[in-house]
């Protein structure tokens, strides 16, 4: 199986969904010569010209305006939306336009757009350029929300989202476009509303996204050492939310950490934790414990921001508070 | 030579249709105004009386395959574009048979198979589409146009700037029209815009901005062709200028305190769109009653018709939230 990195994987379902359809084309800010801000389309200019991978103005609310209205005429747009905190520029077409169409409507239209950002902490950006805002949207009907934390998924996500017929917002993370993984020599379109179960387990189960699932994965091996046995569950799709596979595995361990880098209050691990202890109730041993940044915006001291995002090490010593033991 | 300019105005057998057009979309809000108050019509509505040349005037120049989006000022444009009195009653009474099916009300009433993209109840959420959806029909090489209506108050918000930019910017087949009512809701163009001309607002983005008066339902017509045809044969986008007149208020029940009463009894008398095109026209009261009456039936089957409709099942709430 071929080795891509996370940035490669997203660039090689965009290129191979616009190699095969006329109907998918990209705009965003600095994604032709530049690439993107985060070197994404890295090359597609080339490939494909400048129609089809369109340079837009900082312009936001047009960006997304345009996608929605190019779908709507049933072409396919990825719109790339530079920093997830841009999003909030985005809002309105996307929260009251894409969202809503299709119900407004009474069911005449389909938005089939894909709307691509990214987020994350640990390199200093400070508190506009790396918030985790993904709970916001997965609270809008209407929309489909991923959060994708491998090449393989990401690639095989986006795949699916962009021929999905409703409005994705499609997560990717900051730090992890530089790592690499396997990927099967075509691509495997994933099923949007299908979690993976990482790694298997028998004594807790952690529910984590984005970056929080390697930080979890981390945090699994150091349990193991300690003879705690820990299953960690990615959920990729947040809406819809696959939630026979979270209660199945929680049902099985009986005992649950939820973990994201987004601020924990009102986050999405609030609506898991809430799933959780109604269809898991009778199986729960211990209460559900929830990792996520403090309440804080993001500060721009390196070691202010380390204090307020969850690592490995905060997602261990909640797994060790389920099972009763001292880190 | 003298240069002949090419005849683009309407035939009088046109302009008769015209009028019972605007006839029609008149009685109709005006008996949208009497059910609202008679308690029959859920949620609360705007009406566009006055403004009915704008809408027939740019509706008849649009081709078959080109689209528009609406504002929640939107019964005229919808009856105008061609969806059936009846299916736009039905919505506003919140039927199956609706042209949204019960889903979207006076504010959101869609027909996408004639070409209607949505009323938007956002000011100027569907500029930006109108952009995007233009740029489709350039990435596919087709002949076709997206135009928005938009109101004076909607050159304020972002959306009309980003769209505008972009559209000119890009050189998409799109038609952007301003029926400039001089108000936003209760808020005099004086208090809201520091410009007079808005048509500069368009010119800045070296945007072609031509201007009509929007009572003048052939000027609507005639301006609103050149316009389409401009961007359709891939010269970029216009915007269009229409000087309306609001008679109403801004909603259904709007007690408008913040108007001059007797300067708006004065804009009724002189600026009806529909009384100066039966004076043009030279039609006879006569002639004018039973054209009346012909609209009069036709709005009264659609009260009938929406009531006779089909309410929606409550659960029916969670059909259509995804495809």
């Amino acid at each position: 199986m071929p080795e891509l990195s996370y940035r490669e994987a997203v660039r090689d379902a965009l290129s191979q969904a616009m190699r095969q359809d006329d109907d998918v084309f990209l705009m965003g800010e600095d994604i032709a010569e530049m690439g993107g801000s985060m070197g994404v389309t890295h090359g597609m200019l080339e490939e494909f010209g400048r129609e089809r991978v369109r340079n837009t103005p900082i312009s936001e609310m047009a960006v997304a305006g345009a996608a929605i209205g190019a779908a709507l005429q049933g072409m396919r747009p990825v719109a790339e939306i530079m920093y997830e905190d841009f999003m909030t520029l985005a809002a309105e077409q996307v929260v009251n336009q894409a969202a809503k169409h299709r119900y407004m409507s009474g069911g005449q239209l389909t938005v089939p757009v894909v709307f691509r950002t990214q987020g994350g902490a640990g390199w200093s950006p400070g508190a506009q350029h790396a918030q985790q805002l993904e709970a916001w949207f997965v609270h809008i009907p209407g929309l489909k929300v991923v959060f994708a934390s491998t090449p393989e998924d990401v690639r095989g996500l986006l795949w699916s989202s962009i021929y999905d017929d409703n409005p994705v917002v499609f997560f990717e993370h900051r730090t992890l476009y530089g790592i690499k993984g396997e990927v099967p020599e075509t691509i495997e379109p994933i099923p949007l509303g299908k979690a993976r179960v990482h790694r298997d387990g028998e004594d807790v189960t952690v529910i984590a996204t984005g970056r929080l699932v390697h930080e979890s994965l981390k945090a699994a091996a150091e349990a193991e050492k300690e003879g705690v046995s820990v299953e960690v569950v990615d959920p990729r799709t947040l809406q819809p939310l696959d939630e026979e596979t979270l209660v199945a595995s929680v049902r099985k361990t009986n005992r649950a950490v939820v973990a994201h880098e987004a601020v924990t209050r009102m986050g999405f691990g609030a609506e898991v934790a809430a799933v959780l202890q109604y269809q898991a109730f009778d199986w729960l041993d211990a209460p559900v414990e929830r990792v996520g940044a403090r309440f804080a915006p993001l500060p721009f001291a390196p070691a202010m921001e380390a204090f307020v995002v969850p690592h490995a090490e905060t997602v261990l010593e909640a797994i060790y508070r389920t099972v009763n033991k001292k880190a | 030579m003298a240069k002949v300019e090419a005849k683009t105005g309407l035939a009088k057998t046109d302009l008769l249709d015209a009028l019972r057009e605007m006839l029609l979309i008149r009685r109709f809000e005006e008996k949208v105004e009497e059910r609202f108050r008679a308690g029959e019509l859920p949620g609360f509505l705007h009406v566009a009386i006055g403004q009915e040349a704008c809408a027939v005037g740019v509706c008849r120049a649009l081709e078959e395959g080109d689209v528009m989006a609406s504002t929640h000022r939107a019964h005229g444009h919808t009856l105008a574009k061609g969806t059936h009195p009846n299916e736009v009653m039905a919505e506003l009474y919140g039927k199956q048979e609706g042209c949204s099916h019960g889903y979207g009300g006076s504010m959101h009433l869609y027909d996408v198979e004639r070409g209607n993209m949505g009323a938007n109840a956002v000011i100027g959420g569907g500029l930006p589409q109108v952009a995007g959806a233009a740029l489709a029909f350039k990435l596919r090489g087709e002949p076709r146009v997206a135009l928005a209506f938009f109101g004076d108050g909607a050159t304020n918000i972002g959306t009309f700037h980003e769209a505008l930019n972009l559209a000119q910017l890009w050189q998409v087949p799109s038609v952007f029209v301003l029926e400039d009512n001089k108000w936003a809701e209760s808020t005099p163009e004086s208090q809201h815009s520091p410009l007079r001309d808005l048509s500069k607002r368009a010119e800045a983005f070296g945007m072609k901005a031509l201007k009509a008066d929007g009572q003048d339902v052939e000027a609507v017509y005639e301006v609103a062709q050149q316009a389409l045809e401009h961007a359709r044969s891939g010269k970029g986008p216009v915007f269009v200028h229409l000087d309306t007149e609001r008679f109403s208020g801004h909603y259904i029940g709007d007690p408008q305190v913040y108007r001059d009463r007797e300067a708006a009894r004065e804009l009724r008398a002189t600026r009806d769109p529909i009384s100066l095109l039966r004076e043009r026209l030279g039609v006879s009261d006569e002639e004018l009653e039973e054209l009346d009456a012909e609209v009069t039936a036709i709005v009264e089957a659609s009260v009938e018709f929406a009531k006779a409709g089909t309410d929606p099942a409550p659960e029916d709430a969670l059909k259509n939230v995804y495809a």
